[in-house]
């Protein structure tokens, strides 16, 4: 407990700085993820607004994205990351690098719930004179609406696993705390700490977002 | 009212639709019949350009569909209804909210809405079930919602893509009867598309049959004779078994 209290300075700033990558990892990914997953579903053949060229494109990002060893990307993005942030080191560089990923990510999750949606419901707003926007939201969306919060849990806990990382270019986080002061100190009560704080957290968000997805699930 | 003129459509390489006209007649009830396969659904989704035609013009009512913008097709649309096998209900939303939906889209004011919501669930008798979710009802609730979702913005026609198919003999008759009632009461005019010579038998005034993209024959029937329609398919079918096998 001792070095628990003596830590704890540390430990709330960076349990901070988790929160702050992750907060705006998911931001990003509701913010840009959701857009771009749902423009993949929509310009895919047969769709809405089919457009072969420009799904190839996003959906060869996607992969690209999604195919980088993630420590690999976070270097690779780092002149990007100085030209946004003005700077490659730090909390909020960090959040370039997760962003990126996290609307890769996101945008996948949001592409496959909207497929799961019934290509009958759509024809049935079309025949109703729904415009697109209104398909979108008020149709797809609406029924889509469990797995999108299901997808969103998912992501956010990836988020967290890949802030952990972060430290290598000094973001910080709970992850880099446990690691820095935990391991390579050999503080195991350090470590084990924070990592039961990392437990709870995923717990958390796993349990809120699978109660949340289920509650607004009425399809069966 | 309804006027297909010429329409035809092919996907990729199945010619579903060879060119054909017809057309339905204002409050009428209309059956197309023919196997599976036959090119029905392709047809009557080209009443509302679901599908649009390959080839040829669609009119409903004033309005030449085939000519119309973007934003008058949707307009057009609204005066449309449209139901379906499978029902293609909003599972997400309770029944009344379904039958919102249409209204929303036209921008009625909250108000009127409610008031159209239970007229349009009271009409298809299922008032009692709405704040239900689909999912708890049966196959004919769900029918009727659908039929009440359909008519929610009072439309001049309305499609109905095999609407007894997925339900018991009881069912579909009990269904069948609420279309009467709304061709009788409200003067709609009504499209049917089915498999089931017995749907037909039952509702329809005016029959087409379908087989393989072609319209093969298009009769009243009378009023007595309910046997009719039975007899002219078959001897359709004959017509085209010789035909056929005289080369
Ligand atoms: N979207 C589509 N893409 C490719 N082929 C289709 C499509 N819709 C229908 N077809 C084909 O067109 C033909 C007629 O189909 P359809 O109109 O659904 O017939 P029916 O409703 O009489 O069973 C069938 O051979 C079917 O496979
Ligand atoms: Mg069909």
């Amino acid at each position: 407990m001792d070095k628990i209290i003596e830590y704890q300075s540390e430990i709330w700033l960076s349990i901070g700085q988790t929160f702050v990558m992750v907060g705006i990892s998911i931001l990003a990914a509701i913010l840009v993820g959701l857009p771009l997953g749902t423009y993949l579903y929509l310009s895919r053949q047969g769709n809405l607004y089919e457009n072969k060229i420009l799904f190839s494109i996003l959906d060869t990002f996607v992969n690209i994205v999604r195919s980088f060893p993630f420590l690999l990307l976070v270097v690779f993005l780092i002149p990007f990351t100085r030209y946004i942030i003005g700077t490659a080191i730090g909390t909020m560089a960090a959040t370039v690098p997760l962003s990126i990923i996290s609307i890769a990510y996101y945008a996948r999750l949001v592409e496959q719930s909207l497929l799961d949606v019934p290509k009958g419901i759509i024809e049935a707003a079309i025949s109703m004179g729904a415009s697109k926007a209104q398909v979108i939201f008020k149709f797809l969306y609406v029924e889509a609406r469990s797995g999108l919060i299901f997808g969103l849990t998912t992501a956010t806990i990836s988020f967290i696993s890949y802030s952990t990382v972060m430290g290598i270019v000094g973001g910080g986080g709970v992850g880099d705390f446990a690691i820095r002061y935990g391991y390579q100190r050999f503080e195991t009560e350090l470590m084990t700490f924070t990592i039961i704080i990392m437990i709870i957290l995923v717990q958390a968000i796993q349990i809120t977002g699978t109660k949340l997805s289920k509650k607004l699930d009425k399809r069966s | 009212m309804i006027v297909l003129e010429n329409v035809e459509k092919t996907f990729e390489n199945v010619k579903a639709v060879y060119p054909l006209s017809l057309t339905i007649d204002k409050g009428e009830i209309h059956g197309i019949v023919g196997t599976s396969g036959a090119g029905k659904s392709t047809l009557i989704r080209m009443m509302n350009l679901l599908e649009r035609p390959d080839n040829g013009t669609v009119r409903v009512g004033e309005q030449l569909l085939t000519s119309l913008s973007d934003k008058e097709l949707r307009k057009a649309r609204q005066n449309i209804g449209m139901i379906f096998q499978q029902f293609q209900l909003i599972l997400n939303r309770t029944v009344a909210e379904n039958v919102e939906m249409p209204l929303e889209l036209v921008g009625m004011q909250k108000k009127e809405r409610a008031k159209r919501i239970e007229e349009c669930l009271r009409f298809v008798g299922i008032y009692d079930k709405k704040d239900a979710y689909p999912a708890q009802l049966s196959g004919g609730q769900k029918q009727r919602v659908a039929i009440a979702r359909a008519l929610a913005n009072n439309p001049a026609v309305l499609l109905c893509d095999e609407p007894t198919s997925s339900l018991d003999p009881k069912t579909t008759t009990e269904v069948l009867q609420v279309l009467r009632h709304i061709n009788e009461t409200l003067g709609v005019t009504i499209v049917i598309v089915t498999h089931e010579m017995d749907v037909v038998k039952s509702i329809c005034k005016h029959v087409s049959i379908m087989k393989d993209g072609q319209l093969v024959d298009s009769f009243e029937i009378e009023p007595q004779g309910l046997n009719d329609a039975e007899d002219h398919y078959i001897e359709d079918l004959k017509r085209i078994a010789v035909a056929k096998s005289n080369g």
